[in-house]
């Protein structure tokens, strides 16, 4: 997620280099002043580019195939026309089923089953509740609510803890200090502190020592027009239990369900406006 | 006088000790600069003399976009940089910062300049890091200022280099 | 009323030496553990992620809350015009600066990052009240430093009114300072053993007496090793009179705390935690905090007063009992809450039980590291190594009238 993810691999290396080099081309008629050099440069390199990002072949088709429609540009800034969230649906949910929980450890890189449960990292837990009266009982998903009004980065004295404009709730690591703040602040118990030195990260999610990290939403799937991990996990265990989109897209499935269904928010009261809606629970 | 004596001869090694500190990297220096592994490709995603001087503020730059807004291009990111500069070890897989051989780290051991991009960053490229996606074209940055602030320090070196 | 003088320690005991080396000593240790704890992350210490603040912090906001309240003595004497608080105004101010930089030094270095300090120092969110702490804390050094110059230069102690200027400020800013600290924890709205504006004027009171036992405390070993008696009879009496005052305070804000949350049916379970069901901490609490922190103090500085009590003990041994046993509760108070209010687990689903992988619902355990420990430890000899330079360095002392020998 912190890194310059590129995502040319697999879609800007097909169509966009193409484009883009025939719009340089355009440009650089117009003459040779020292601008256009430093143009002439870039596209001296861009034309052997387009065949070098071709070659894998592959890229073209997975573009074609995994875009959903509110893909944005690589080059465009998140906007808070979007509002990204779930929709879990605890009766669908399978007790005993960690589907997700899995997805999410092998997409992100942190360790499940987790050996120390109380020290390692858990971005996403699966959590059972029970009614002691009656004992009925329940299973669902618990991770980082990407609350609107997040405690934890209210109270972030750096502001590595905060909120994308559309929604997603991020630690940006490179400015957290490890104060730990935040997780004393957030009412889902919904981050991790990293208590030991990493290896072998993930190159799409950077992780290390020191540092309080948390569910992503699979920021880097999400703007490459994907679903997170657990969802897609959920759906194929054919359990679809969990749903993804845009809250603020009125077309959008979640954003139907939403208004259609009742649905519930894990401590509604405290007014920090999660964007993970619970259903049946 | 017997005292502020001993604290001269005292200060004296002291220095002494420091100049000795500083001759010891000298000594490797003897071999002159360190010429890093080439890149895959047949260009850097700018010239190779301007992204030794700036690479440091272009990957700050696009770290901040891409982490804050969401922006992903692909011409300074540090994963483009793990890609391409990736540099076979032993066994054929490409080497971890761990190797004095990492690209990263033949110039950074010599300057001495610690990053800790590494912490949390992977440093070789993972399995969907095949292909190195930089489109260069000009200095791409979504975010306005900071494409604005790269692009100058980028045309300055093209019109100083008379390219 | 007659001029003050100040004197330098000079003609140094073997107490002194000791006490400068053994400081000198933990806090090298303590930096060790800090290597130890950043080489291998804060896996080696007992915290986790339902406890991210232990024992450096208990130890921390100790420190910083006494800062505040070691300025007691320097307000007392230009803020309400006590003048025979005037010869320690110094001490006090000295005292305060040290506390907290003893404290300061102990948060700083447990951080995850702790070599990032410098993005903390140029990177806010001014909603954090930890960001505004930030700078009431760098604030109250300079305040202080300020306020120490009025009262230390030979041309500006000679004018009164910015004495007083200077006092006022540092006043008001302490307070801001205490409920700033009690706000880390009261700000909190989802740890039910935090949320409550309720814990600022507590740390306040708090700040006051463990502040003024700091400084008797330090007053009394300079005592020795002055070999003079640098406060009066009235002097030990007075500072007994405001111990009481500021013990009773801090147990009036604990019993209203306590009461306001076992009023509202939401809380029972939190608060059966900690009074009745929390092990250590409801023993920390009860014992160390109540007991021993509150209730002994206030009971032999009473009977020290008293004309048995005089017989039995002077007023200054009892001044000096009850300071180390206020000291002894203040670090069960920082410990049973800062600790205890982490432990209790979020009610994540009010009403229902939880279990997880990541241990919801359950109590989280918690045990302090060597390490963790060493490193607070640094922190106080920290503080108390500044004093004992500064004390041989500048005048901050009063002379006082030599003990017969």
């Amino acid at each position: 997620m912190s890194c310059g993810d590129t995502k040319a691999g697999s879609c800007g290396g097909g169509c966009g280099c193409a484009s883009k080099a025939g719009a340089g081309e355009a440009l650089n008629l117009t003459g040779g002043s020292g601008v256009d050099a430093a143009r002439r440069f870039f596209l001296k390199s861009a034309s052997a580019f387009t065949t070098l990002a071709l070659a894998p072949g592959v890229t073209l088709m997975a573009f074609a195939e995994s875009t959903p429609a509110s893909a944005r540009p690589a080059d465009q800034p998140v906007s808070s026309k979007n509002r990204w969230g779930l929709l879990i649906d605890a009766g669908k949910c399978a007790d005993g089923c960690n589907d997700c929980v899995t997805a999410c450890s092998t997409e992100n890189g942190w360790a499940s089953p987790v050996k120390h449960p109380a020290t390692d990292a858990q971005w996403i837990r699966k959590l059972t509740v029970r009614d002691p009266k009656n004992g009925s009982s329940y299973s669902l998903p618990m991770m980082c609510q990407h609350c609107a009004e997040p405690p934890c980065v209210d109270v972030c004295p750096t502001g590595a803890s905060f909120k994308r404009a559309d929604g997603i709730v991020l630690v940006d690591r490179h400015i957290c200090i490890g104060c730990r703040y935040c997780m004393m602040a957030c009412p889902y118990k919904a981050r991790s502190f990293v208590h030991e030195p990493l290896h072998d990260q993930k190159e799409h999610a950077p992780r290390g020592k020191g540092c309080v990290e948390s569910c992503t939403m699979c920021v880097h799937r999400v703007d490459k027009g994907e679903t997170p991990a657990c969802v897609e996990a959920c759906a194929k265990a054919g359990h679809n239990a969990m749903i993804f989109g845009d809250l603020n897209d009125p077309s959008s499935e979640i954003a139907k369900r939403v208004a259609t269904y009742r649905t519930t928010r894990i401590r509604d009261d405290l007014g920090t406006d999660p964007g993970v809606y619970y259903q049946n629970i | 006088m017997q005292r502020a004596f001993h604290i001269e001869r005292l200060m004296a090694a002291i220095a002494v000790a420091i100049a000795l500190l500083f001759t010891l990297p000298a000594g490797s220096a003897l071999a002159g600069p360190p010429t890093p592994a080439k890149g895959r490709g047949d260009k850097c995603v700018a010239p190779t003399e301007w992204m030794r001087k700036n690479h440091m503020s272009v990957l700050k730059h696009q770290r901040d976009d891409t982490v804050h807004e969401g922006i992903r291009t692909a011409q300074f990111s540090l994963k483009g940089c793990i890609d391409c500069h990736a540099v076979k070890g032993a066994d054929g897989k490409p080497v971890t910062v761990a190797d004095p051989k990492h690209f990263c780290r033949t110039c950074h051991d010599y300057t001495a300049v610690r990053v800790d991009c590494f912490d949390c960053h992977a440093s070789r490229p993972g399995e969907a890091g095949k292909s190195a996606g930089v489109i260069p074209e000009g200095v791409e940055h979504a975010n306005a200022a900071h494409a604005a602030a790269d692009r100058e320090t980028l045309d300055r070196y093209l019109k100083e280099a008379g390219r | 009323m007659a001029r003050i003088t100040f004197q330098k320690l000079d003609d140094h005991s073997p107490l002194f030496w000791g006490l400068l080396a053994l400081h000198a000593i933990v806090i090298a240790v303590g930096l060790g553990a800090v290597w130890y704890m950043e080489h291998h992350g804060h896996i080696v210490t007992g915290m986790n992620n339902a406890v991210v603040w232990g024992t450096p912090h208990v130890f921390a906001v100790f420190l910083i809350v006494a800062a505040s309240g070691a300025l007691n003595v320097a307000s007392i004497s230009s803020v309400f015009n006590r003048l025979a608080y005037k010869p320690f105004a110094r001490l006090s101010g000295l005292l305060a600066i040290a506390l907290l930089a003893g404290g300061l030094a102990v948060l700083v270095l447990d951080l995850g990052r702790p070599e990032r300090l410098t993005v903390a120092m140029t990177t806010y969110n001014f909603k954090s009240i930890f960001s505004w702490n930030i700078y009431l804390y760098t604030g109250f050094f300079a305040i202080v430093a300020v306020y120490l110059f009025t009262m230390m230069d030979r041309g500006a102690s000679k004018n009164p009114a910015l004495n007083k200027a200077a006092g006022w400020f540092a006043f008001v800013w302490r307070l801001a300072l205490t409920t700033g600290t009690g706000s880390i924890f009261g700000f909190l709205i989802a740890r039910e053993l935090y949320d409550s504006a309720l814990m600022a004027p507590l740390f306040i009171a708090a700040s006051f007496l463990y502040g003024l036992a700091f400084t008797v405390l330090v007053l009394f070993t300079m005592c020795r090793e002055t070999r003079q008696a640098l406060l009066s009879e009235e002097m030990v009496s007075s500072f007994r009179g405001l111990l009481v005052i500021f013990a009773l305070a801090v147990l009036y804000f604990t019993i209203v705390f306590h009461l306001t949350n076992l009023y509202a049916a939401e809380h029972w379970k939190a608060e059966m935690f900690i009074l009745r069901d929390g092990g250590i901490y409801t023993l920390l609490f009860w014992v160390g905090h109540i007991l021993v922190g509150l209730l002994m103090p206030t009971a032999i500085l009473l009977y020290a007063g008293t004309t048995s009590g005089k017989a039995m003990m002077s007023e200054r041994r009892a001044l000096t009992i009850a300071s180390v046993l206020a000291l002894i509760g203040g670090m069960s108070f920082m410990y049973s809450t800062i600790i205890g209010g982490q432990a209790y687990p979020l009610d994540l689903f009010p009403g229902k039980e939880v279990s997880s992988s990541f241990l919801d619902g359950q109590v989280s355990a918690y045990a302090p590291s060597l390490p963790e420990v060493l490193l607070g430890l640094a922190g106080v000899s920290i503080a108390m190594l500044i004093v004992g330079v500064a004390l041989k360095v500048m005048p901050f002392l009063p002379k006082g009238v030599e003990y017969d020998s």
